[in-house]
């Protein structure tokens, strides 16, 4: 219980104090996953809008690989993003592997899924009805889809929150992507998972503190443009 | 629509951070240098003084060597003189210099059920343990720690199982941590047990025996191992460690904050010192 407080009272004196480096761990974690996570909308809505209302042979299992890839464990994420970007990898010339650029990479892997999948539910609940009116009115194809995503949007924000929560709070592929450099690519996570190896407890809490509330502030924000407008 | 989406994806581009400079050098480690901290001293002195930017991952000895020899890391530096002769016998790293040692201390619970305090050997400290079915807590990860414990056992004549052989998987601190749970015994290197010593009751029960000695050797990557390996780079940050201004800084480290040098420097002395 001590050190929980003094975990607390750590974690304010280290922003307080304004600590270089752990604003700059804090900054680079809300980069990378911030990034990812708006890749990840950029893929997964389209690719989750289009699974939803698109037939084609193979659908099924196309929506049961998106469905799996939803659960899809970091850490052999980690692995496989590692074999590629391996310097022998298929993708060594880029020499991306220990940087920022290749967390990002692999939680992209991490959270696209989450955010198609999301999506093709959310659509897939909009009554088929509705949207053949939409035509009948005399819609355009992209006209309907906007308004069946401007229907869908309640759900599609969850998605949005589940898609960079599940990669702010990811230490697998971070670790072995990113490889935990001082000043590079140490993020939240893997500053934690080093200072609790090392024994310093407190400011593993520190650290631990400051993700709930950073993970708390982006999902208020969120909140609050899902919620806009939305009376009870 | 559209065009919301790219600006969301050429924002995340910006974001990203730029990569890092082609030509910087790879370092595969071990936890525990980086652990005590000793890295975050040397590499900043290396960096400001040949303009090299290091990237430094610390994981077991292991790996470290094993990522090496892959050509995945530029240069290496490692405490498990054993697999290290072995790597350069088979060619894959070169040029084995020693840099440092510090020692390894056998820890244990103060009601000490094995009658370890005051045996001088760690051998026949291990043996002990084993007559006793005291637990004992292993790295279990192919650390450079594990590496001499399981010479030790080989040494004590014991194949270590059982209920009482406890192997946790994990780095230094979090074996410690279990060690100190379960009041078992475990092979600690002194670095990070004086780092963890205010929070495990665990006490110092074996120490100063010649086999506890922890070498830590830097060996380079040869462009064999992979076009892209940065050899230059590597052959740099290796000279650097046996440097007599850097090994000057090694013999300091560590006085502040534990009133007591945690590594001592031997460049240039030869291996048959620590055999």
């Amino acid at each position: 219980m001590d050190l929980l407080l003094g975990g607390v009272r750590q974690a304010v004196a280290l922003l307080l104090a304004g600590d270089g480096e752990t604003w700059a761990i804090l900054w680079l974690s809300l980069v990378v996953s911030g990034s990812a996570t708006l890749i990840s909308l950029a893929m997964g809505i389209p690719a989750g809008t289009a699974l939803a209302l698109v037939r084609f042979p193979g659908r099924g299992l196309v929506v049961s690989a998106v469905n799996a890839g939803m659960g899809l464990p970091p850490v052999v994420v980690g692995l496989l993003v590692t074999l590629v970007l391996w310097r022998s990898g298929p993708l060594g010339g880029l020499e991306l592997l220990y940087t920022p650029a290749a967390i990002i990479l692999a939680q992209v892997v991490i959270a696209a899924p989450i955010v198609a999948g999301m999506t093709l539910a959310a659509v897939q609940q909009i009554p088929r009805e509705f949207r053949l009116q939409l035509l009948a009115l005399g819609a355009s194809r992209v006209q309907m889809v906007w308004v069946v995503l401007r229907e869908a949007r309640l759900p599609m924000l969850a998605a949005v929150m589940a898609g960079f929560g599940g990669v702010i709070s990811e230490i697998g592929a971070s670790l072995m992507v990113g490889g935990n450099i001082k000043g590079q690519t140490r993020t939240l996570t893997t500053a934690m998972v080093l200072e609790t190896g090392k024994g310093n407890f407190d400011v593993a809490i520190a650290l631990s503190i400051l993700l709930l509330v950073l993970v708390f502030l982006v999902n208020w924000a969120l909140t609050g443009i899902q919620q806009r407008g939305t009376g009870p | 629509m559209v065009r919301a989406l790219g600006a969301l994806v050429l924002a995340a581009c910006l974001a990203a951070p730029a990569e890092a400079a082609p030509g910087a050098v790879i370092l595969s480690t071990t936890t525990s240098t980086r652990d005590s901290g000793l890295l975050d001293v040397l590499v900043p002195m290396f960096e400001r003084a040949t303009g090299h930017t290091v990237k430094t991952i610390a994981v077991g000895t292991g790996q470290a060597l094993a990522l090496a020899a892959r050509g995945e890391a530029d240069v290496t530096l490692a405490h498990a003189p054993d697999v290290e002769r072995r790597y350069v016998a088979e060619g894959k790293l070169l040029n084995r210099r020693l840099v440092m040692y510090n020692d390894f201390v056998v820890v244990g619970p103060e009601a000490d059920p094995a009658k370890l305090r005051g045996e001088p050997s760690a051998v026949a400290a291990l043996r002990r343990i084993a007559a006793a079915r005291a637990r004992f807590v292993s790295r279990g990860d192919k650390s450079g720690t594990h590496a001499l414990e399981q010479r030790l056992w080989r040494l004590a004549g014991v194949v270590p199982a059982g209920p009482w052989y406890i192997e946790s998987g994990q780095g230094m601190g979090a074996t410690l941590a279990l060690a100190d749970d379960r009041r078992a015994y475990t092979l600690a290197d002194r670095a990070t047990y004086l780092a963890f010593g205010r929070r495990v009751a665990l006490k110092v029960l074996v120490e100063g025996d010649r086999t506890l000695l922890n070498v830590y050797s830097v060996l380079e990557v040869d462009r064999a191992n992979g076009s892209r390996v940065n050899a230059a780079g590597g052959r740099a940050f290796a000279d650097f460690l046996l440097a007599p201004e850097t090994q000057q800084v090694i013999r300091g480290f560590g006085v502040e904050r534990f009133g007591r040098p945690l590594f001592v420097p031997i460049a240039g002395r030869p291996d048959a010192d620590f055999e």
